[in-house]
């Protein structure tokens, strides 16, 4: 197997994983800045629709660097997707026996196709899972102050307590929505 | 205009989650060096890495967040847990070496002060990151795969964070 057939393979978690963590010390190397992503977010409403809302009234240009760091993850995504990919994912059983008895099959999109494409955002299942589940991510992360990037890895690399209990909690909610109520949405 | 210094002052003050650098009046001594627009580049190009990692190790894929909140698989673990282990080493060292930036400025780190922000927000995170399959940095770079829908689930995260920042005084903190 040679170097591009491997890359073209999905990477084994003890190659992306310190890949992943390498990202704290190149931006903090780069530029004295501080791995996270949802701040975006921020970002985007500071610039877009402020409001004179207090939370938005800062100076987003000097944030900038994260909208640059965003938009190289949107190109890198391209890139990787269509130079290095190697088709279908490989599922657990139970996980696939699961959805296949919520009509989810097709296992060879990242995202399932049955449920992430346009039309189904007119459907009550496709609503709650994209459109509350954006909404979640993008109110919960600025509520607890971080996602899994900024607290998850940039907090906990540099021992913040803080950052360790809302990893906690991202799990803990995860867990209940994954298991107890993702299977009532499916069913819909 | 004096009332509007006064009052970006008490924003300034009251604002103390460290996560916007301009906000952060602690810093105002730092001799944040002006450079022209192309440095951002550099940015641009460690998302770039980031997204094609995020792609290759799978953490973009619906169902591997499903395997992991169900514990049935070990990878998102072993992708979490060796990136901050990676981190925190990093972090050590850039600490115990008094590593400065590529400008020659020293690192600074931030402190994350404890709220009930980061257990109220965090099981709501939580719970959409289950329902999305993507916490932000693999929303993004789905997009860049070709999953143009999951446009609208960044839009609506955006609206989460701008109603967020409308009614923050009012939730507990």
């Amino acid at each position: 197997m040679n170097f591009g057939e491997w890359l073209s393979q999905p990477w084994p978690w003890y190659v992306a994983g310190p890949l992943i963590g390498l990202m704290v010390p190149v931006l903090l190397l780069a530029g004295n800045k501080s791995f996270g992503v949802s701040s975006s977010f921020r970002h985007i409403c500071a610039a877009c629709v402020p409001a004179k809302i207090p939370f938005f009234k800062y100076d987003w240009k000097k944030e900038q660097w994260n909208l640059f760091f965003v938009a190289g993850i949107v190109i890198g995504g391209f890139v990787a997707f269509n130079y290095l990919n190697s088709g279908a994912y490989a599922i657990d059983e139970r996980l696939s026996a699961e959805l296949q008895a919520y009509g989810i099959a097709n296992f060879e999109s990242p995202s399932p196709t049955e449920i992430f494409n346009w039309q189904s955002l007119f459907t009550l299942k496709g609503f709650l899972m994209m459109i509350v589940g954006g909404f979640l991510v993008g109110f919960g992360t600025r509520y607890a102050g971080g996602c899994t990037s900024g607290h998850s890895i940039m907090g906990l690399s540099n021992l913040q307590w803080p950052s360790l209990v809302a990893t906690c909690c991202f799990m803990i909610g995860g867990l209940i929505a994954a298991n107890f109520i993702l299977p009532l949405i499916l069913k819909l | 205009m004096h009332t509007e210094q006064v009052q970006d002052n008490i924003i300034a003050i009251w604002n103390t989650d460290f996560e916007v650098r301009s906000l952060d009046q602690a810093g105002s001594n730092e001799s944040e060096q002006q450079h022209p627009w192309w440095h951002l580049l550099k940015y641009l190009v460690a998302g770039i890495f980031f997204g094609i990692v995020l792609v290759k190790s799978e953490v973009v894929v619906w169902f591997r967040i499903q395997e992991m909140f169900r514990f049935q698989s070990f990878h998102m673990y072993g992708v979490l847990g060796s990136a901050v282990i990676t981190a925190a080493i990093s972090v050590f060292l850039i600490k115990k070496f008094k590593a400065r930036t590529i400008y020659g400025e020293p690192v600074k780190f931030y402190p994350k002060k404890f709220s009930k922000g980061q257990v109220f927000g965090g099981l709501l995170f939580g719970t959409g990151w289950a329902f999305t399959g993507a916490c932000p940095g693999p929303l993004y770079s789905l997009v860049g795969s070709g999953v143009t829908v999951i446009l609208v689930v960044i839009l609506s995260a955006i609206a989460g964070t701008w109603v967020y920042g409308r009614f923050r005084e009012k939730l507990p903190h």
